[in-house]
């Protein structure tokens, strides 16, 4: 309980002046993702099933290797802006702090993997 | 933040059920009530009302039950045309003005209820006190800093069709009341309404202060808290698009910036 004013609450501490380079940067992954998916399910899916050594040499071409980190790359980024910005509708206070940490080393932590897999497989 | 089940004194129960009277078009009136003096939880009460001797609208219907059936049901209405925006409501599920829905638009029973999501003060009043303080904090009104014109601030057509869409809203809180992102974080997102009505004046041609009104907004919750849900859109009683009008915000702060 607190006698604040009405429109102090309203204010509260005013704009965070931030937010629109979050929205840009979403709105760019998005775009990136309209081209890269499509590019990553043709160029992934002659290597599906196919043996170790055909697999291997199939990502030894650059254009399929290139766009498959590509995607996990920008996907993984664009995962962390959208699973951040989900936490903070839905969850507050400290475990919200937690939770967006969390997720952020998940997504550096998945796309470094998914890189360093296509690298080992390419080189 | 999310809740998924209500307080426990909010949960709601079976109220009182009035008798029917006889006639062929009585239709069943389902009213959410909650007294605040009286410590209990929130009901439905039961009422019959027969159309043949009421008027067409909603709130009609409310009207004929508070002057001839329960004196003790509350509620806001004033203009009774859909201008004061006092009316507003959840009618059969969807947030509306009570005196322009058409009681034969509801198949079934006609079940009312408050603003979702609202603290409410009595029945099917809610508490709007930090919907209007953010309405005022996006500053209403034209800001200048050029000394005033003898006569007025002067504007062109097609300036003045800019306002078109926007200027209509009556702040019924229909929209901010339909959002989820405003159930949530409505103590930090500024909802549908209050962001309409800041893209009002930002786009006003005579007004000087575009840049200070987008300093104000540019926020993670002010503003982003909008995920274009569109049911602000679906549920404005007056036809307009808070959405979009929000969706223009976000395109200047990226034209500002990028």
């Amino acid at each position: 309980m607190a006698y604040l004013t009405d429109r102090k609450r309203a204010m509260g501490m005013g704009a965070a002046k931030s937010g629109v380079h979050h929205f840009w940067a979403m709105k760019v992954s998005s775009v990136a993702l309209v081209v890269l998916i499509p590019l990553f399910v043709f160029t992934f899916g002659p290597a599906l099933g196919g043996t170790y050594a055909e697999v291997t040499a199939y990502f030894a071409r650059p254009f399929p290797a290139i766009i498959a980190a590509a995607t996990i790359w920008v996907s993984m980024m664009h995962f962390k802006g959208g699973v951040q910005t989900l936490i903070e509708d839905y969850v507050h206070g400290l475990a919200q702090k937690v939770l967006i940490i969390a997720t952020i080393c998940l997504s550096y932590a998945l796309a470094a993997t998914g890189v360093f897999a296509i690298a080992r497989l390419a080189f | 933040m999310v809740q998924f089940t209500l307080p426990k004194n909010s949960k709601i129960t079976t109220g009182k059920t009035w008798p029917k009277p006889d006639g062929k078009n009585v239709r069943k009136v389902q009213v959410y009530r909650w007294n605040p003096d009286d410590g209990k939880n929130p009901r439905i009460d039961t009422y019959y009302v027969d159309m043949n001797k009421c008027g067409p609208m909603v709130l009609d219907v409310l009207i004929k039950i508070k002057s001839e059936i329960d004196p003790t049901l509350t509620f806001r209405r004033s203009c009774r045309e859909g201008i004061c925006g006092s009316c507003a409501m959840n009618i059969d599920g969807i947030n509306t003005l009570a005196c322009i829905y058409g009681a034969d638009e509801i198949k079934g029973d006609i079940k009312i209820y408050p603003l979702p999501h609202m603290a409410v003060i009595k029945d099917l009043i809610p508490d709007l006190t930090h919907f209007y303080a953010q309405h005022a904090s996006i500053m209403p009104w034209l800001e200048t800093k050029t000394n005033s014109p003898a006569k007025e601030w002067r504007q062109s057509i097609d300036d003045r069709k800019k306002l078109d869409g926007l200027y209509e809203c009556v702040m019924c809180a229909c929209c901010s009341t339909s959002c989820p992102s405003y159930w949530w974080n409505g103590d930090r997102y500024l909802g549908p309404a209050a962001l309409l009505h800041a893209y009002r004046w930002i786009i006003d041609s005579r007004d000087e202060a575009t840049g200070e009104r987008l300093d104000e907004l540019e926020d993670p919750f002010k503003l982003y808290r909008c995920h274009t849900i569109m049911n602000c859109a679906k549920t404005c009683p007056k036809g307009l698009n808070p959405a979009k009008a929000i969706a223009e915000i976000k395109k200047l702060m990226v034209e500002r910036t990028v």
